[in-house]
């Protein structure tokens, strides 16, 4: 239906060529697919089949069709080496032209989110008109690596020339080596899982059970209620014949989850708080965002649901112990805010991605902290609170699950759409990742 | 569910057994295929009204063969018969008979066509009693024809000449392998309003049309064949069944909508949709439709409500928005699926059949509130279509079902297509408020 090419050169007046603001980045809408907890619906799907499914539903919901988009940029944490240009073997799989450019991000849990970034970015200096970003994860069809043992073994063997050294090739193989390396969320530099790391947090913030619990029955309630008023009509498209998140329990009560057995920090000095219930699990699913100028959005008759403003990065010493391994987006929210003479009164929605209802809770306590706030951010104070009946109003990843690259896109076009509904206000996204990173974004309505 | 029967009486040396036994012997229908003629051979035109020759004249325009004599044993394609001026039973026997004694020279798939006036017109009793003559004459012979032949009747409001432009759209449909399962079936002409009667490939080029319970079955053969015709096509289903409903908007270089129809606002979202995307909407085709059987005695609240509430009221809410919207086109079409089951009634579906006969009592009251605008409504009722719903009756009851018609086989979606396609079609605007079956002239509910 788009009878103008989907991408062309800007021009000088409407790229960034010119002197002052460049131009807007818009978020024009989303899809994913349904999340499926690992080794459930999705058991037998690759990341490849995910994406392109989540594309292919971008494609019918927006009459993409054949058209050549600016660049796809979407990644996987959990990646087979054959992957290595998973993004682009999704496009020429999907119904998109296959003359469109696409290529990987991997930044742990903040891929998507960073995609959606530098997309963004792109769109914003002219280099192109329009972007898909997004990320996909499975955790049921992770790869499993050899040891490393084998694997020097093989290598050696592959570069042997006789028969001599490769008898000798082969001598160097130990049994133990023969066990295959399964693909784990410890962090390499403390062998600690991710919820173990975060279990420290959570003691040293004095975050209760129940505060957890709460923030995740909020979750699911949220999240249930907004796919029983359609919000998610045009957000997702089912996939393997899941229509709804799998994690979702619309019927979980507090008492329900109160009687599940923490499942993280059961060495810590203090009481164990982390559960099942309040964590997240590993998780399959695939999210894009597309993206474009408004001159795109106009040209094809699109929506035009938020503009991306601004966002920021930041890693903390999580190795050392001086800070906690999902804590990095409270430091880079300061940043962000400071940039954009924002304060957290600025926001009508927050989105902050709950990997454990205790990275939320740690967070908010942080950022309520006056002598945190002084000594760790360098605030005169307190940055802030955050208002609750504004956080995670559609639900988050403790209710809908957390498929780890994919997270970012989710948010992002949820969030928009909530802002596109209420006609005005921003939101303010934060996603914690792995390796001790984290990134924070500001969208705001049209 | 392929038809095995068919298959096998049509080749040996079953094909002679079947005969000699007198079994029904059921043949592959004439369908349309691009490029292929409008009809098998020539076009035999016969009576001696002056309107006679306009008829004629349509079809030399469209390069036919056209006939006013056959010589002995000649093969021939189709016959229309022009009855217009119909006064006196006794000016049935000339046309009639001299169709009978070339009737064995017609080509299997071949076309018999009167055209008449409807008896409602007539005031005089002889006038009626020729008028309704024609009904019996024509219904009977429809199932007098073998080979797949075909007869229909276009009868022609009081007002209207047989040049008028929705004659040859129905002509064109007619003589065409598109009315393949339309057999012993009326089309009334009942204004002379459309656009002029001149074949193009594409009919529907620049329209929108919006196809209902577009996922699979008859809804996403509509969507093929409208897309066929040159239509933008807006694919909608319940969410559920998105991942399907991708698939079909992307074959098509559609946009899928997912909406429930039974939800408030799905009428608001359809023209929002519409609006935003093509600028407007041209074709409503009301598909999506359920079947909840049981006998009455056995019904039970849910059966019946789901059923009236997705098959009758969506449609009647939906009609009430749209033709109150400016953003539904002026000269938009509404086409309907009804089912012969609301016409002749089926045991088990009473909540199926009055929620079906309501879509007939609606179609014919919006028609008569749309007179004088160039807006139509009408109605296609299938018969014993092959989908995935008549699969699953059981096989005895499947196998008598397919052949209780003169096509001794069940249709096909496309057939169903095909018939909403011609409704829809601007052409046909002069057809309002009629009920089309596409049943292969079943043999109940005649």
């Amino acid at each position: 239906m788009n009878s103008l090419p989907s991408e062309q050169n800007p021009t000088p007046e409407s790229g960034a060529g010119a002197v002052g603001k460049p131009r807007a980045a818009v978020v024009i809408g989303g899809n994913r697919i349904p999340f499926a907890r690992s080794g459930g619906s999705y058991a037998y799907s690759s990341n490849q089949d995910m994406l392109t499914a989540a594309l292919d539903g971008l494609v019918a919901r927006f009459g993409l069709q054949g058209d050549r988009i600016g660049e796809v940029a979407a990644g996987a944490v959990l990646k087979h080496s054959r992957d290595f240009n998973l993004t682009r073997e999704a496009v020429l799989g999907s119904a998109l032209a296959a003359d469109t450019p696409a290529y990987d991000v991997q930044q742990a849990c903040a891929t998507g989110l960073e995609t959606v970034i530098g997309l963004s970015n792109k769109i914003k200096l002219g280099q192109i008109e329009s972007g898909i970003a997004g990320g996909v994860d499975s955790a049921s069809d992770a790869p499993v690596a050899v040891s490393e043992g084998l694997r020097r073994v093989l290598l050696d063997f592959s570069r042997a020339r006789t028969t001599s050294q490769k008898l000798a090739a082969l001598r160097k193989l130990r049994p133990a080596d023969l066990s295959p390396d399964a693909p784990s969320t410890a962090e390499p530099r403390t062998g600690l899982s991710m919820g173990e790391h975060q279990a420290i947090t959570t003691a040293r913030w004095n975050i209760t059970r129940q505060a957890q619990d709460e923030l995740s029955l909020a979750s699911h309630v949220r999240m249930a209620e907004a796919y029983d008023r359609g919000f998610f009509d045009d957000l997702v498209t089912p996939f393997r014949g899941v229509s709804r998140d799998s994690n979702l329990r619309p019927d979980t009560s507090l008492s329900k989850l109160g009687s599940l057995k923490p499942v993280f920090g059961r060495n810590l000095a203090d009481e164990a708080t982390m559960t099942a219930g309040n964590s997240t699990p590993l998780t399959d699913g695939a999210a894009v965002v597309l993206l474009g100028s408004e001159e795109y959005a106009r040209e094809n008759n699109l929506p035009m649901l938020a503009n991306v403003v601004d966002a920021e990065a930041a890693a903390v010493d999580f190795v050392h112990g001086k800070e906690g391994l999902l804590m990095a987006p409270v430091y880079a929210m300061p940043r962000l805010l400071q940039r954009n003479n924002m304060t957290f009164d600025d926001f009508d929605f927050f989105e902050i991605h709950e990997a454990f209802a205790g990275t939320v809770l740690a967070s908010l306590a942080a950022w309520e902290d006056d002598d945190f706030c002084r000594k760790q951010l360098g605030l005169p104070g307190a940055l802030g609170t955050v208002d609750r009946s504004k956080l995670n109003v559609n639900g988050s990843s403790l209710a809908a699950g957390h498929p780890f690259a994919a997270t970012g896109a989710r948010i992002v076009a949820s969030l928009a759409k909530s802002l596109a509904e209420k006609g005005s206000g921003r939101g303010l996204i934060s996603v914690c990742a792995a390796g001790g990173q984290g990134v924070v974004a500001i969208l705001e309505a049209r | 569910m392929a038809d095995t029967y068919l298959k096998l009486v049509n080749a040996q040396p079953l094909d002679r057994v079947a005969k000699a036994a007198g079994l029904p012997r059921p043949v592959p229908l004439r369908r349309y295929v691009s490029g292929e003629p409008l009809v098998p051979g020539p076009v035999l035109v016969l009576g001696s009204s002056p309107g006679t020759q306009a008829v004629a004249s349509i079809l030399l325009e469209w390069n036919l063969d056209v006939r006013r004599h056959l010589r002995p044993k000649e093969k021939f394609g189709a016959a229309v018969v022009i009855l217009d001026e119909l006064r006196d039973p006794a000016q049935l026997s000339g046309a009639f008979l001299e169709l009978g004694s070339v009737l064995r020279q017609l080509r299997p798939g071949g076309r018999v066509i009167t055209i008449s006036r409807p008896t409602a017109g007539a005031t005089a009793p002889q006038t009626a009693a020729a008028r309704h003559a024609v009904d019996g004459a024509l219904r009977s012979l429809a199932k007098e024809l073998r080979g797949g032949a075909t007869a229909n009747g276009i009868l022609l409001g009081d007002d209207v000449q047989t040049d008028a432009s929705g004659v040859g759209a129905a002509l064109e449909f007619l003589l065409s392998g598109k009315s393949a399962y339309v057999d012993g079936q009326f089309i009334t002409i009942g204004t002379s309003a459309g656009t002029q009667a001149r074949r193009r490939s594409a009919p529907l080029a620049g329209r929108t049309a919006v196809v209902t319970g577009a996922a699979r079955g008859i809804g996403a053969e509509i969507v093929r064949v409208l897309h066929r015709d040159g239509a933008h096509i807006i694919a909608v289903d319940v969410p559920a069944a998105g991942e399907q409903l991708a698939a079909v908007a992307n074959g098509v270089g559609g946009t899928a909508l997912q909406v429930d129809v039974t939800a408030p606002d799905a009428a608001g979202r359809i023209l929002r949709h519409a609006a935003t995307r093509y600028g407007s909407l041209d074709i409503m085709v009301h598909n999506a439709g359920i079947t909840r059987d049981r006998l009455l005695a056995n019904m039970d609240p849910a059966r019946w409500n789901s059923v009236l509430a997705v098959n009758l009221e969506s449609q009647l809410r939906i009609n009430e928005e749209l033709l109150a919207s400016g953003d539904f086109s002026s000269a938009g079409s509404i086409v309907c699926l009804a089912s012969t089951s609301g016409i002749a009634g089926n045991r088990g579906q009473t909540n199926y059949a009055a929620s079906k006969a309501g879509v007939i009592g609606m179609v014919r009251a919006t028609a008569d509130a749309l007179g004088g605008s160039a807006r139509s409504i009408n109605a296609v009722a299938p018969g014993f279509i092959e989908t995935d719903m008549t699969a699953k009756i059981p096989f005895a009851t499947r196998e008598v079902a397919r052949r209780l018609s003169s096509l001794q086989q069940g249709g096909l979606p496309v057939d169903v297509a095909e018939a909403v396609a011609f409704l829809a079609s601007a052409g046909s605007a002069g057809v309002n408020g009629q009920v089309l079956r596409v049943c292969g002239q079943n043999l109940v509910g005649a």
